[in-house]
């Protein structure tokens, strides 16, 4: 395995019981895939294909049928505080103020830390996602956006050494989505933050992501491809769309969502599971025929 | 605007309290010529006899509230306690009773909340036993307690058990999933999460049971106490049933409710404290 892997995913499957008596259905199988320290990779695929089961299996609340799930060289069998995870539906506890659902996990990462630290190490990341002010104030008193940048301080709060979130803004409004994005863009390299992120939003993934992956459609869904973002790093949401790299890209993404990921499913696919193909969508080359390297270790 | 409404319904109230005790004085006021009748048999009768009806007056009842108010504490005997004694007695009971059956209630709801194998090992027990009369226990209870007021305390704690073990059962097993997961990941202790995440989430509907039986067990003792006797309530009640004075049954039946609404009240205060918004 590559050293650099910080996070690695082998030979994943995950089935659950059919009803009465037929056949257990296979959501996703014989899946491979790997984030280096520092990356930010991003998962798309249509419902149905398992994503946020995957997510929960590599935030260890869910277990595979069949693989593993490898975390800096060691098999991870449960949850852990080394990976943090947004949920998409924030997961706040009503009844605990912001500083207060903070503190919760700041407090179970370190337990014999005085009041005052972590109070304090709490303020560190409230003012990091721009809450200040709304220390004191319940969920039922913050908007989708403020829950969800709550949610994203929780989980950077504990330092893990990776950051798994779950469409984390699919229930904001494009606004809101577009300015968190921006911060978590921001944060993430500020804090070289290892991150893993399951999106269905194509340009979410292009602002965001080093590396996409995509899945075919489920059940038995697989990785059908890997594509490297050929978008330069410091990408804004507002001069990304500028680049030449942008619209082969996007087609390119586009292009499987809407058809090959269906079409993919049925047929065999010709690859080691291992090592899916790796595409370099770009200008240069015709947006049909994107570079495919054969191969290329994922 | 709220304000108005609320004054709206406070002057509504008014009217139809003293339409009520306007209704009543006019009813039962006595009236009319004496019939015809044996002196003795009249004198026997009372009131009735001179055309008016043994139901107390509004004015009765105020001036006999009044008399229990000013002096609630006096004790002349077995048969003759103040209302203060005697509520004092039921109350004691109830809160007995209602605090040992959440003491059992809430810990054993925990556990079948959180672990389905106990929920369908322990639920046919609880549909039987469930809709008991909890006056159907008395004789068990007299025969091997042995004692009435104890007894009387086994048959609140029997009546208010139910409605918080299923409330706090209900309430544990359908805390949000996300809510654990977030403790899950964050590798919470089982005790921790118990305490910080299962407790708060559920106590708005644990304390809905909680309101729920103490309102059963202020309705259960006043029968239970007809029924031993002795002291509370329920015994004053049947015991002024027992020196026709129906003066003093309508006052009890008031104090009665008055006690009820204030535990009520007071459950609704502290669940207010755990009650949270989404």
């Amino acid at each position: 395995m590559d050293p650099n892997n910080l996070i690695a995913v082998e030979g994943l499957a995950r089935s659950f019981p059919g009803p009465k008596g037929a056949e257990p259905v296979t959501v996703f199988e014989d899946l491979w895939f790997a984030a280096a320290r520092g990356e930010f990779v991003c998962l798309i695929g249509h419902s149905g294909c398992g994503k946020s089961t995957i997510l929960n299996i590599l935030a260890g609340i869910d277990q595979p049928s069949e693989g593993a799930v490898i975390v800096d060289g060691k098999e991870a069998t449960g949850p852990s505080l080394d990976r943090a995870v947004v949920f998409q539906s924030h997961a706040l506890m009503p009844w605990m103020t912001t500083i207060q659902n903070i503190a919760f996990a700041v407090r179970s990462r370190w337990p014999e830390w005085p009041r005052a630290k972590i109070r304090e190490h709490c303020q560190t990341y409230i003012d990091m996602v721009h809450l200040t002010g709304a220390e004191d104030k319940k969920p039922a008193h913050l908007s989708g956006g403020m829950r969800q940048r709550v949610g994203i301080a929780r989980a950077l709060a504990i330092e893990p050494r990776i950051m798994l979130l779950d469409e984390p803004f699919s229930a904001l409004d494009a606004l809101t989505r577009g300015s968190l994005q921006d911060e978590v863009l921001d944060i993430c390299a500020k804090t070289n933050q290892t991150t893993f992120m399951i999106t269905h939003d194509i340009d979410e993934a292009l602002l965001l992501a080093d590396r996409i992956l995509l899945m075919t459609n489920g059940p038995r869904a697989r990785i059908a491809e890997i594509v490297v973002n050929t978008l330069p790093k410091g990408r804004t949401r507002t001069d990304m769309h500028r680049h030449d790299n942008y619209y082969p890209l996007r087609n390119h993404l586009i292009e499987f969502l809407v058809r090959r990921s269906e079409a993919l499913r049925e047929m065999v696919l010709d690859v080691d599971p291992r090592k899916p193909p790796v595409v370099f969508p770009r200008a240069d080359c015709s947006a049909q025929t994107p570079a495919v390297v054969h191969g290329a270790t994922a | 605007m709220n304000g108005s409404k609320d004054l709206q319904a406070l002057t509504l109230s008014v009217v139809l309290l003293a339409l009520f005790l306007g209704g009543w004085q006019l009813a039962v006021g006595g009236s009319g010529t004496a019939p015809q009748m044996d002196p003795e048999y009249a004198a026997l009768m009372g009131a009735t006899a001179k055309g008016g009806s043994a139901l107390p007056t509004p004015f009765d009842i105020a001036k006999e509230m009044w008399r229990h108010i000013s002096d609630p504490f006096y004790d002349k005997g077995p048969n003759d306690k103040g209302i203060g004694i005697q509520l004092a007695y039921s109350l004691a009971r109830v809160l007995i009773g209602y605090f040992i059956a959440a003491a059992v209630a809430i810990p054993l709801g925990f556990l079948i909340g959180m672990s389905p194998l106990f929920y369908k090992a322990l639920d046919p027990f609880i549909q039987i036993l469930k809709p008991i009369s909890p006056l159907a226990w008395m004789p068990l209870a007299l025969y091997t307690i042995k004692d009435s007021g104890v007894s009387s305390v086994f048959v609140i704690f029997i009546c208010s058990i139910w409605p918080m073990l299923l409330n706090t059962a209900f309430g544990v097993a359908s805390v949000r999933r996300d809510w654990l997961n977030v403790a899950k990941t964050l590798e919470v202790g089982r005790l921790r999460t118990a305490f910080r995440v299962i407790l708060p989430a559920a106590a708005p509907t644990i304390m809905t049971g909680m309101r729920i039986s103490i309102a059963i067990a202020w309705l259960v003792i006043v029968a239970a106490e007809m029924l031993v006797g002795g002291t509370g309530v329920g015994y004053f009640v049947w015991n002024e049933w027992n020196n026709l004075s129906i003066t003093n049954v309508i006052c009890a039946i008031l104090f009665i409710g008055l006690v009820g609404m204030v535990l009520d009240q007071a459950l609704y205060q502290f669940s207010k404290l755990v009650t949270y918004s989404e």
